[in-house]
């Protein structure tokens, strides 16, 4: 799979401007140079529209099957953004591309369709981002919660910052009588 | 006759959420087949303990010793991954010692972690004179790590653009020293694990993950380099001074000339990574230029220039469990960071399991959980509920099985 074709960040980000071209909302290329020799890492962001994101994973994974490392997210206020971190070209030296695909989800719809089905090793990351951050996923293969426990009430989501975060929950803790 | 045609002929087994290898808990639910394991359904978040949250009170200085108690054994991993985040998003460029001497921490801690993995999987199958072995082998490199950083686990050597302690050239000696013993019983543990006809009859086809499996499932380190993919950060990218080094993957097909992803591709993999990494701590102590180890020393500095700076990033290590990613969002008007995640290398290795452990017998649990080296916590009692009779197995019960099946083997 990765033996075919080793792009630079430039030329992976051509590919899918090309195919996406308005779609994709904002793309930056970063470099971080290490050592000695100042051998560069390319990291690309990337941000684009929630209604193509199935569409985009889809020529991603045609294009290079991608590593899926974690999904990471934020609580922007009005709306979630999750961040897909990919890698490609891994199995090269030193040609290794970051891919970070960042999706906004307004708050009162924070529903995304799941990546299962072309990389099944999103599922563990996909359970924990419906329960930290109260997205829904459309088409889980696996619904339940992945790490918190039973007691946590539904509808509490640890990493969000607005009245469904955790803080009624830990001003009670040393409340709590045995 | 009906009714014994409706009758299930599979029962469930729950381990955990402590034991099954290591002494940390996840829980399995086995559905079981007689021996054989027809279906496994993991569970985790026993020792979730809400880190990334209570980073929202901390500045990254501070962040950087909470990383450190993520995992007592990766404890240079996590601080290593979040200070390379952060540095990413600061664009804080770090002096060339420093990341020759980061190479060296992080080269030391695999070293200690494969060993004590290799210890943990003898004992696993019964075979507890190598346990000792290699825990002796281990206490030297241990040693080192204490004489280096002043403390044997949680090192606190890594600093936000640099690390916070030199080495000397009368360290030199001392280090040489251990790495020439470290060396000399290399030979002896190859030896064992690789030529020992009870270790190979325990490990060979057993837990097998196949190529396909390991690139959709997200695998990463030892796990999936055992199945033939070739993915290592520190081949992979250029980062600390990894990039100015001779290194390649480290699969089992450089020893073996074929791949077939079992348990015993998992110990062949490690072991070659004892040596790749006491190679590469020879090649920085050779290749080392001299200079400041640190990029800002004042911390109130350093704090108030990351205090200002609005963006995100990633840091990316390989862990000696396969790689570990850290998200780091710096919002330009807190101390503390807007959001920090942080990606374990087990977090991708629970699914493997699950093709590993099917079509396993009960005795192959421990040492099938044990290859991908988890790094969680376990339980020390099992029920087994046959039948409707509820009986319980504890972990001394289920060792004894494994051990068992090793003496069954007749040698």
């Amino acid at each position: 799979m990765t033996e075919e074709k080793i792009l630079s960040a430039e030329e992976i980000v051509k590919y899918f401007t090309d195919k996406f071209s308005t779609k994709i909302k904002e793309v930056k290329i970063k470099r971080r140079v290490a050592g000695i020799k100042k051998n560069e890492t390319s990291y690309i962001w990337m941000k684009i529209e929630k209604n193509d994101f199935k569409d985009f994973i889809k020529h991603l994974c045609d294009f290079q099957f991608p590593h899926l490392g974690v999904i990471s997210g934020n609580d922007l206020g009005n709306s979630i953004e999750l961040i897909y971190h990919f890698t490609l070209n891994y199995g090269n030296r030193m040609k290794e591309v970051i891919l970070n695909l960042s999706v906004e989800l307004p708050k009162s719809k924070p529903e995304i369709e799941t990546i299962c089905d072309f990389i099944p090793g999103a599922l563990i990351s996909e359970r924990e981002k419906q329960e930290f951050l109260g997205v829904k996923i459309i088409g889980i293969p696996d619904n339940r919660r992945l790490f918190l426990p039973d007691e946590i009430p539904e509808g509490v989501y640890p990493w969000r910052r607005d009245e469904t975060g955790p803080e009624k929950l830990y001003r009670n803790l040393h409340e709590v009588k045995k | 006759m009906k009714k014994a045609t409706t009758t299930k002929t599979t029962y469930q087994i729950p381990i955990g959420p402590i034991h099954p290898a290591l002494k940390e808990p996840v829980f399995f639910e086995f559905e079981l087949d007689g021996e054989k394991i027809v279906d496994v359904d993991v569970k985790l978040g026993h020792v979730h303990r809400g880190i990334e949250w209570a980073s929202r009170k901390r500045n990254p200085v501070q962040i950087l010793y909470l990383a450190e108690r993520i995992c007592g054994i990766c404890s240079f991993c996590h601080p290593a991954a979040f200070t390379l985040a952060v540095e990413n998003v600061a664009e804080i460029q770090v002096p060339e010692r420093a990341e020759y001497l980061r190479v060296i921490q992080a080269e030391l801690e695999r070293i200690c972690s494969h060993t004590l993995w290799a210890g943990v999987a003898a004992h696993e199958i019964g075979f507890d004179t190598v346990l000792y072995l290699t825990w002796q082998i281990r206490e030297k490199a241990l040693d080192l790590t204490e004489y280096l950083t002043g403390n044997r686990v949680t090192k606190a050597i890594i600093m936000i653009g640099g690390v916070r302690r030199d080495i000397t050239p009368d360290m030199i000696p001392k280090i040489n020293e251990t790495l020439k013993y470290l060396k000399d019983n290399f030979e002896k543990l190859r030896h064992i694990f690789l030529d020992d006809k009870t270790v190979k009859m325990r490990s060979q086809s057993c837990g097998i993950l196949t190529k396909d499996d390991a690139l959709k499932l997200c695998a990463v380190g030892p796990t999936t380099r055992a199945s033939g993919v070739k993915k290592d950060v520190r081949v992979d990218t250029s980062y600390f001074a990894y990039g100015d080094l001779d290194i390649t993957y480290t699969t089992p097909d450089i020893l073996t000339g074929e791949v077939n992803g079992d348990v015993y591709d998992r110990i062949i993999v490690r072991l070659l990574e004892i040596k790749q990494s006491i190679d590469l701590i020879e090649q920085c102590l050779d290749k080392m230029p001299s200079g400041p180890i640190v990029a800002e020393p004042k911390i109130a500095k350093l704090l108030a220039q990351l205090k200002k700076t609005n963006g995100e990033g990633v840091g990316r290590h390989e862990a000696p469990r396969g790689e570990v990613i850290h998200y780091v969002k710096l919002d330009g008007v807190n101390d503390a960071p807007f959001t920090w995640k942080v990606r374990a290398p087990t977090y991708n290795n629970i699914l493997p399991w699950i093709p590993m452990l099917k079509g396993q017998q009960i005795a192959d649990i421990p040492i099938v959980a044990a290859s991908t080296d988890p790094c969680m916590s376990c339980t020390n009692r099992v029920a087994i509920i046959k039948d409707g009779n509820r009986f319980e197995m504890n972990k001394e019960q289920l060792h004894k099985l494994s051990v068992e099946k090793t003496r069954r083997l007749k040698l």
